[in-house]
Formats: C-alpha cells, sequence, structure tokens
C-alpha cells in the first residue's frame, strides 16, 4: 500500500511536473511558429534559438509589481488565475499516458486515477475553469474584463454542450465513459477518427472554443476588449492566465489523443515482442507526439484564421454544431444497432 | 465609368454558398497557404551579427574631407547652405591665420560649421553645389539620441579624422556623372 500510494504521488509531481514545463514550451513554441508563418525568425536572443525565453519571461512576470485596481473585490481577484490554473492541471488526472510500468514484479498504470467517468470527469474541471475567467473578469471591475468575461461564459455554454453531446457517439461506440478503457480499445487502427469522424471534428472546434483559442478567442481579443478578462491584471496573475490557456490546450489536445487517436497504443508494436517495459514507454512517447502535434495544430490555426464574430460563434454553435451532434448520435445509434441485429 | 487600367476587379459580397457556410474547406485551403509559408526564407536580417548592405551611392551622414595633406577642403562659401533645400547648414566663416596654412587648404575657412541631422532630408543637393569638393554624404547613418540638441552636429562629427579617412570615391563618381549630364 505505500508503495502505491509513493508511486502515485511520484507520477502525480511527474505529470504536474510535466505539464507545465509543456505549457512553457508551449508559449515559446507559439511565438517561433508565429515568425515562422509569418516569414520572420521569432524570439532568438535568449539561449541558443531562444530556448530559455520561457524562464525569462517567468522571472519578469514574477518581478512584475502587482497591481490591484482600487475598487476590485480583492478576494475575488486573488482566486481567479488560481482557480483557471488549478483546474486547468487538475482535467490530467484521468488520462492515461501510457500502459503499465513492471516494477518490482508489479503493475502500475500510467494514470494517475482510473475513473469510471473519466470523460464527464475531464468536462466538470474544464466547466470550472470558465470560473476562474468569470470570477477574475468580474472582481476587476472593468467593463472591459466584464465584457471578455461575459463572452466566456456565454461561448462555454453553447461549446459544452455540442462537445458532450459529440462524445456521446464515441461512448455509445465503446460502452464505457473511463478513459484507459477507451484508449485500450483503440489498439492496432481501432482509432475513433476512423469511425467516428464527424464526431472528432465537432470536439475539435469545440476544444478550440474550450481553450478560448483563434477563431473563438473572443473572450480574450485584443482589439476589441484590450485582453478582455486579464485587461486589469498584472505579474503572475496575468501569467497564471496566460499559463493556464496553455496547460488547457495541452490536456485537451492528450484528451483528444486519448479519445479519437488511439492514446499511448502504437499499431503492430505486439508483433516486434519488445520488453513490457519498453514498450510501455514507446507507448507514451508516441502519446506525447500526437498531443504535441494537435498543440501545434491549436497554434497553426491561430495563426492562420481570424475571430469569429460574436453572433456567427453563436450561431456555429447552437445551429450547427448541437444539431450535427445530436444527428451523429441518432447515426451512431442506428448503426449499433444494425450491427447487433447481424452478429 | 471608363476604365483606365482594365484591372479593376468587381466584387460581390452576395449570400455565401454552402460550401462556404461550412468554412471547413476554406480553413483547410488558409492552413495550406499558411503551411507554405512556414518552409519559406525568412527575410529577417538578424541586426547587430548580420548589416543589411547599403548601396555604394547611399546618402548618409555628411562628411567635410580634406585634402591629402590633410587640410580642410571647406572655405565656408556657403554654396551649400544656400542650396540646401531645408535650410538645415549653417557656418561661421573665419581668416586663416599665419601657421595655420597645415590646417586649412585655402585663406578662408569655416570656424564654425553645423548641420542640423533633424532637418536634413539627405538630398545631396550640398555636396552638389560645393566647388571646393568638401562636403559629401556618406553610407554611414546618423546615431539616435536622445536628445534634440544632439542632433546639431559640428565639425567634430563632419570634419573627418585624419588617421581615419573616409571612402567617397563612390559617391563621387556618382556626383560628377549627374553635373556632366546638368552640363
Amino acid at each position: 500500500m505505500d508503495s502505491f500510494l509513493i508511486y502515485k504521488a511520484i507520477l502525480v509531481l511527474v505529470i504536474f511536473v510535466v505539464s507545465l514545463v509543456i505549457a512553457m514550451y508551449s508559449t515559446i513554441l507559439e511565438r517561433k511558429f508565429a515568425a515562422w508563418i509569418q516569414d520572420r525568425v521569432g524570439p532568438n536572443r535568449t539561449g541558443p534559438g531562444g530556448v530559455l525565453q520561457p524562464l525569462a519571461d517567468g522571472v519578469k512576470m514574477f518581478m512584475k509589481e502587482d497591481i490591484i485596481p482600487a475598487h476590485a473585490h480583492k478576494f475575488l481577484f486573488k482566486a481567479g488565475p488560481m482557480i483557471a490554473m488549478t483546474t486547468a492541471l487538475m482535467a490530467s488526472v484521468v488520462i492515461p499516458f501510457g500502459k503499465t510500468l513492471l516494477i518490482g514484479g508489479k503493475e502500475y498504470a500510467l494514470q494517475v486515477s482510473d475513473l469510471n467517468i473519466g470523460i464527464l470527469y475531464v468536462f466538470a474541471m474544464v466547466s470550472i475553469g470558465v470560473y476562474g475567467i468569470m470570477i477574475g473578469g468580474w472582481a476587476s471591475n472593468n467593463k472591459f474584463s466584464l465584457l471578455g468575461a461575459l463572452r466566456a461564459s456565454s461561448q462555454m455554454i453553447s461549446y459544452e454542450l455540442a462537445m458532450s453531446l459529440s462524445l456521446i457517439s464515441v461512448i455509445m461506440a465503446s460502452g464505457t465513459l473511463s478513459m484507459s478503457e477507451i484508449a485500450q480499445q483503440q489498439s492496432g487502427w481501432h482509432w475513433n477518427v476512423i469511425t467516428q469522424p464527424l464526431s472528432f471534428i465537432i470536439f475539435l472546434i469545440c476544444a478550440f472554443a474550450e481553450t478560448n483559442r483563434t477563431p473563438f478567442d473572443l473572450p480574450e481579443c485584443e482589439t476589441e476588449l484590450i485582453g478582455g478578462y486579464h485587461t486589469e491584471y498584472s505579474s503572475m496573475g496575468l501569467g497564471l492566465y496566460l499559463f493556464a490557456e496553455y496547460v488547457n490546450m495541452f490536456i485537451s489536445s492528450a484528451v483528444m489523443v486519448t479519445l479519437f487517436f488511439g492514446g499511448y497504443n502504437i499499431p503492430y508494436i505486439e508483433k516486434l515482442g519488445l520488453a513490457h517495459n519498453l514498450e510501455t514507454i514507446l507507448g507514451v512517447l508516441f502519446f506525447f507526439v500526437k498531443t504535441g502535434f494537435f498543440i501545434l495544430f491549436f497554434m497553426w490555426v491561430r495563426w492562420t484564421i481570424p475571430r469569429f464574430r460574436f453572433d456567427q460563434l453563436m450561431n456555429l454553435g447552437w445551429k450547427y454544431m448541437i444539431p450535427l451532434a445530436l444527428i451523429n448520435i441518432l447515426v451512431t445509434g442506428g448503426l449499433i444497432l444494425i450491427f447487433d441485429y447481424f452478429k | 465609368m471608363l476604365s483606365l487600367s482594365n484591372r479593376k476587379k468587381v466584387i460581390e459580397q452576395g449570400e455565401l454558398s454552402f460550401m462556404e457556410k461550412l468554412y471547413l474547406p476554406v480553413i483547410a485551403k488558409g492552413l495550406g497557404i499558411t503551411v507554405k509559408h512556414l518552409f519559406k526564407r525568412k527575410v529577417t536580417i538578424k541586426y547587430p551579427e548580420q548589416k543589411r548592405s547599403f548601396a555604394k551611392i547611399y546618402r548618409g551622414l555628411h562628411v567635410l574631407k580634406r585634402d591629402e595633406q590633410g587640410r580642410e577642403n571647406c572655405t565656408a562659401c556657403g554654396m551649400c547652405a544656400v542650396a540646401c533645400p531645408a535650410e538645415a547648414i549653417t557656418m561661421i566663416s573665419a581668416e586663416r591665420k599665419k601657421g595655420e596654412e597645415h590646417l586649412y587648404r585655402e585663406e578662408k575657412y569655416a570656424s564654425v560649421y553645423e548641420i542640423n541631422m533633424l532637418r536634413c532630408i539627405f538630398c545631396g543637393l550640398c555636396e552638389e553645389a560645393c566647388p571646393k569638393d568638401a562636403i559629401y554624404l556618406t553610407d554611414r547613418t546618423v546615431d539616435s539620441e536622445y536628445n534634440r540638441d544632439t542632433f546639431i552636429y559640428g565639425k567634430d562629427k563632419l570634419v573627418e579624422k585624419i588617421d581615419n579617412r573616409i571612402d567617397i570615391s563612390q559617391r563621387k563618381i556618382k556626383t560628377e556623372q549627374k553635373l556632366d549630364k546638368l552640363k
């Protein structure tokens, strides 16, 4: 039992650090990627090729004066970024990063907690994440922040619906809510994206909206709302908000990989007959490669297309995404019935 | 109306077609464009290590030339100041004393010679006006400063140093060609 607890503690720590490091290096990658797309070089002064830029940014954020506006609600103003960051990190609990590790004859799963309602847990965490934005925007006592928070919450509500509806067809097909089981079922080439392409596209679009990324970055658009909900934030408060966005990006990429792209499963690896631990480690690497691709995809989209107008955003969410997701559920249900009938 | 260039495109903003309403096909097209740029050659010049090469006849910071013996060419005739469209040049003339023959080429010289770099438009008319081969524009640039006063360059900054001559041969050729054309 002790070794189990120690293992879990280490795993939590590792995942925590890995998420933070990935988020940290996403910031520099984002700037580099933007630069490359715009035929520029990007930040390249701090360290070789600019690799130390995130550290410099972090130090800068810490050193800045932390200003609380005169009429802001002090407690909530402080709590906002904390909630945003905590919830962003908490969603990684149910993500299966790999198969099992054999240590001293015992099998340890590379997942902090295999909740039997894993997907619901992710949704719960993501929706609490919007409280961080709402509270921060409201507590700043600034009209732009409030507008940003307002947009964030309405956007979240409209897209969360479509997101969960799109996943229902996946859950119907796999018959479980547990993330690790869904990942396991996709071994070989049984990736859900092949059987559920529409569900994946809807989920992807909603993930953009959930993470407040372009084209759905209305809560924090610089041009209209001067930063939206984090207008009044300075120092590490701002840092946490910006950072939470990148953590969210990592988590949603990881969720996407787990649910649609086979998670940690490498097709045909069992034919190589590798040692169990080696196979697991390769699987973890594969998982992170796929996750990295989606993080890049988030950035790629951000530097390609402009922002949606608010009415377009709502139209898309309510009039296209949700009906499409419902149709998808219907079709999936029908197909399952037909397959069961002919079995 | 009569089209002069025939390059005008009339764009009508009608209803979006079904494919356009889906957004995704056009977004995919856009992604294709950006990914092409990802592998393009970068246009950035990494400044302190790498400098943009100037044209040989670049019109930058002025220099007041000395002759081969290190004597100042300028005789403070004021032609440059008259030619200057921006009225950036001003000077005070003085008479050469005995024993100063090694400093100034002719009997009269400029004791004060100032160019206001904020007024100067770097047109190069001063060098065309100069009868004494004294002032030239070079491929150097004017440094940025915090204070407006420091942009008024005196002789200390304009006259070339004896041990650090500034090559204006390219510029000279260009000016001569131009003057030949005028003749």
